[in-house]
């Protein structure tokens, strides 16, 4: 009985210690990777290559994906704001919600679905069939060639991606309830107009899909870079990348619009 | 794929971004509205604003003719000044009647302006004369009250 209580202590004592060993790597490797993006800089050709697989093959579930949330929120919103009698207030609703978290966190979510783990299961199998290891050889730094082009390529395309996911989203919102259900245009825009802050929500939605474009891109090179080598350890760094840059999304979200929308009536 | 295609469609993707966040920040965030080298600024002086807010809009018969830009109190005459930054298109005369309303039952609240007939026009800084405060519910049903009061007395 003894015995196993220690057991179990030691065994949460290890996995603390590994859970901490692993993210002091992470950190490591992270500016490394920072270190080493000179290269990828000059070379501009290598973000641009690793840009149109991470952004351009993205757009589709983005712009589409974009399209239906906003359609979803303008028919939601219209069901609840018509009780009251200010279904002119759904324009309101759909871009601060979209401009503010959705946009951001649900196309961070997509893009490390979509990117962060074809990025992962990429660098994985080249370890894996020694590819890296052969660039080492060539006196080839992999971090400088490989990683750090689409660590920008990422970091560069979340933004974009998640200004496209609003955008799309005003639209959907746009085509339900004026188009659709016959809420008036003009106060469908003004009412939007009034509400969003160029300051307050534009810009703070930006800087948020800045910090996850680097967080899901950081987690996702790593993952990669730290596979084991084998099929079952590209797999398992695969779906390591999609848990670990959603929950990261999830608590990152929640302490920026701690920060940022604190006391703005 | 071809080098020079996968530029384009790289190219394509950052136009689509760029124009994106000027839609979001002209087009939904209305950055364009407010532009100073077009405005006067006029003052007005109110005893209660209620839930008056700034860049709450100025209307006019409906229609949006500037924006509050600042709300301060002022302890010399312990009411609340209000700073409103008008379209320099839209004139007004001197006696214009501005007041606090509400649009709809729980809507935002605006400043309406109702022309008067004075010859003059408001001029830059200058100061609205004539001001009705926000409509407050409480002091409302407390007049009310009060005034059903007198009527049962009266009888």
């Amino acid at each position: 009985m003894f015995k196993r209580i220690v057991s179990s202590i030691r065994h949460i004592g290890h996995q603390t210690i590994e859970g901490a060993w692993r993210l002091g790597v992470a950190t490591r490797f992270f500016l490394l990777v920072l270190l080493k993006s000179g290269t990828s800089l000059r070379r501009f050709g290598l973000v641009v290559r690793e840009l149109y697989f991470t952004g351009v093959l993205s757009l589709i579930i983005i712009v589409v994906s974009g399209l239906f949330v906003g359609m979803v929120l303008g028919l939601q919103g219209y069901e609840t704001l018509q009780k009251y009698g200010s279904e002119s207030a759904v324009g309101t609703l759909v871009a601060l919600s979209l401009v503010r978290e959705l946009g951001p966190v649900v196309a961070a979510l997509l893009f490390a679905s979509r990117a962060g783990s074809a990025i992962t299961a990429e660098i994985g199998l080249m370890k894996a069939t020694e590819q890296l290891s052969a660039m080492g050889m060539m006196a080839v730094d992999p971090i400088a060639r490989v990683v750090a082009p689409r660590f920008w390529a990422g970091v560069i395309s979340m933004p974009f991606l998640a200004a496209i996911f609003s955008v799309m989203g005003v639209f959907g919102g746009y085509l339900v309830t004026v188009v659709f259900i016959g809420v008036d245009e003009g106060s469908y825009w003004s009412q939007m107009q009034s509400a969003v802050d160029f300051r307050f929500d534009i810009v703070n939605g930006f800087i948020k899909s800045c910090f996850f474009g680097v967080a899901v891109t950081a987690i996702a090179v790593f993952e990669g870079y730290d596979a084991p080598p084998t099929a079952e350890g590209v797999s398992g760094a695969t779906t390591r990348t999609v848990v670990t840059s959603s929950l990261v999304i999830l608590g990152l979200d929640f302490i920026l619009t701690a920060f940022m929308f604190r006391g703005v009536s | 794929m071809q080098r020079t295609a996968m530029d384009l469609w790289v190219g394509l993707f950052v136009v689509m971004g760029i124009v994106a966040l000027m839609i979001l920040s002209l087009k939904v965030g209305n950055l364009n509205v407010y532009n100073p080298a077009q405005s006067y600024t006029i003052t007005g002086n109110f005893e209660n604003i209620g839930g008056l807010k700034v860049r709450a809009p100025v209307k006019s018969a409906g229609v949006v003719v500037g924006r509050v830009t600042d709300i301060q109190f002022s302890t010399e005459t312990y009411d609340a000044i209000v700073t409103l930054s008008m379209d320099s298109r839209f004139q007004f005369p001197k006696d214009t009647f501005a007041s606090i309303l509400t649009s709809g039952l729980l809507g935002e609240q605006y400043i309406g302006l109702a022309a008067g007939g004075d010859e003059t026009k408001l001029q830059h800084g200058d100061k609205l004369m004539k001001t009705n405060s926000a409509m407050v519910l409480e002091e409302l049903i407390g007049r009310f009250l009060f005034n059903k009061a007198a009527e049962d007395d009266s009888l």
